[in-house]
């Protein structure tokens, strides 16, 4: 999609961050901020790992019960909000506009690149590979905190889901595991927003404007077209079109 | 380990934590239904910020943290499957001996002498005759092989029998339609859990561990063992026994865990 092409349509037009995002955005960043916080002081009361204690000060909530709350009260606002994100970045296309497809050639690249340090970041509309990568997995891993965060907190009442996460040591393991991804992800994600600020504002002002691709009226596509990995080069136009 | 005097009721703690907030919000949050639970928890929040000009930051923080607990004891017990079992597990499986767990260290621990043990009841129980050791053991048995998990989040698999809880609150004619099955203990540990949880399959009056009386460590010579909560729901060395519609928390639950801690 070129600027061009996105003049020449002329139709619904929004910012490249709808206001909805941008409310979801921050929720998120809130709710996770206090389950990792928390999380860690959960940890500490019965670690994983001998050599591996979180400091008292980056941790959230008097003792293990009072961290325990924060973490009950934040599972509910990060689950609605991830659902809620979930189901309107199915439904608006924004994710099929977006974040595909993934090509690995692109990504190699763009890695390439950045290790060359030859970051552009002249089109804040579109992501770049390595972004797409980055931004399909971190909802995946967040999809699998929920699921392993209910079966540690269920695994008798959910004990159907349970299974898929062999025992309760290893569903424990898994929540651990997706939360060093999660941290993992927010030393990169929130350093390049700094490097490239630009990107930071548009997460609050919302950022440039941009016509809805694809529009309204072909937003009921069957599912099997726009989840394509490799649609052909020309199929982005036609379902703009 | 010398234990605080007795209060007046059996049932009322020693020591008496601040529960007024809890309390209110709790009731608060009893009267409305299930639709409103959203839109009440909401009004919660805002209702902290109005009070806001006379208690501190801190506790409008701490009131809304323990309003969602309540709210989360609701929603557990929304989720709670009457007749769902927990996983089991075959008995080569079990750790020998369990693991210790109380308020104290192990040797601060004080037995229980079994001659002298006594199981009170109280509250809406048809035949209120407390129960001697000798006649507890004649109950009919039933042996769980279950997952102990522990708050804290570690875990083991455990084998306990006794009288199911169940068949224990039917045959002294408890009203099984009361709310809450509360325990007292020999080392003043207090706790209480919803019916629902008290009538499921794998809860028992545990007697025996790995087939072998319990030992003292482990809540000789009855404790609560039920497969459907977490572990410090579980109460050892009970004495006492109350079926009750009047909430009555628990040692943890008191200061600050979540009282339903269902898993």
């Amino acid at each position: 999609m070129t600027d061009a092409n996105v003049r020449s349509k002329g139709r619904r037009r929004h910012r490249l961050h709808p206001l909805a995002i941008r409310i979801m955005h921050w929720t998120n960043a809130v709710a996770m901020i206090v389950l990792i916080a928390s999380g860690w002081a959960i940890y500490n009361d019965e670690v994983i790992f001998g050599w591996l204690h979180f400091p008292n000060w980056m941790t959230l909530g008097a003792g293990p019960e009072g961290a325990l709350q924060w973490h009950f009260l934040a599972m509910w606002v990060l689950a609605a909000n991830g659902l809620a994100y979930l189901a309107y970045g199915l439904a608006t296309g924004r994710y099929r506009r977006m974040l595909l497809p993934v090509r690995i050639a692109e990504v190699l690249a763009e890695i390439r690149a950045a290790l060359a340090l030859r970051l552009s970041h002249d089109d804040l509309t579109r992501y770049n590979a390595v972004q797409r990568l980055l931004y399909i997995s971190i909802i995946l891993v967040g999809i699998v905190q929920v699921l392993s965060g209910l079966v540690i907190w269920k695994p008798v009442q959910l004990s159907e889901l349970a299974v898929l996460f062999y025992d309760f040591q290893t569903a424990r393991l898994v929540h651990f595991l997706g939360m060093a991804a999660i941290v993992g992800f927010l030393v990169i994600h929130v350093g390049l927003a700094l490097l490239v600020p630009t990107t930071l504002l548009a997460m609050l002002t919302g950022g440039p404007v941009v016509a809805r691709d694809p529009p309204a009226d072909v937003d009921r596509n069957p599912p099997a077209d726009a989840e394509t990995p490799s649609p052909a080069p020309t199929q982005p136009e036609e379902l703009a079109s | 380990m010398s234990l605080p005097p007795r209060s007046p009721s059996l049932f009322r703690p020693a020591r008496a934590i601040d529960q007024s907030v809890l309390a209110e919000n709790r009731a608060l949050l009893r009267a409305i239904d299930r639709r409103k639970i959203l839109r009440g928890g909401l009004s919660l929040g805002a209702l902290t910020m109005l009070t806001g000009c006379d208690v501190t930051r801190r506790d409008s923080v701490q009131s809304v943290l323990k309003a969602v607990s309540a709210w989360n004891d609701r929603a557990q017990a929304l989720m709670f499957r009457p007749n769902h079992l927990a996983p089991t597990f075959s008995p080569d499986k079990v750790v020998k001996p369990p693991r210790f767990n109380a308020y104290y260290d192990v040797e601060d621990m004080v037995p229980v002498d079994g001659e002298t043990w006594k199981l009170e009841l109280a509250g809406l129980i048809a035949d209120k005759r407390p129960w001697t050791l000798r006649q507890i053991y004649e109950l009919p048995e039933q042996e769980i092989i279950v997952r102990h998990i522990c708050v804290e989040g570690w875990d083991y698999i455990g084998q306990w029998s006794g009288v199911s809880l169940r068949q224990f609150l039917e045959r002294i004619g408890a009203d099984l339609t009361a709310r809450y099955v509360a325990f007292r203990c020999a080392d003043d540990y207090y706790g209480s859990i919803d019916m629902p949880s008290a009538l499921h399959p794998q809860t028992l009056l545990a007697t025996k561990y790995a087939r072998e009386p319990l030992a003292d460590p482990f809540g000789f010579p009855l404790r609560l063992r039920t497969a459907v909560k977490l572990g410090f729901k579980n109460p050892k060395w009970i004495t006492a026994m109350e079926v009750t519609n009047t909430y009555r928390g628990g040692y943890w639950e008191d200061r600050g865990f979540n009282w339903f801690s269902g898993i």
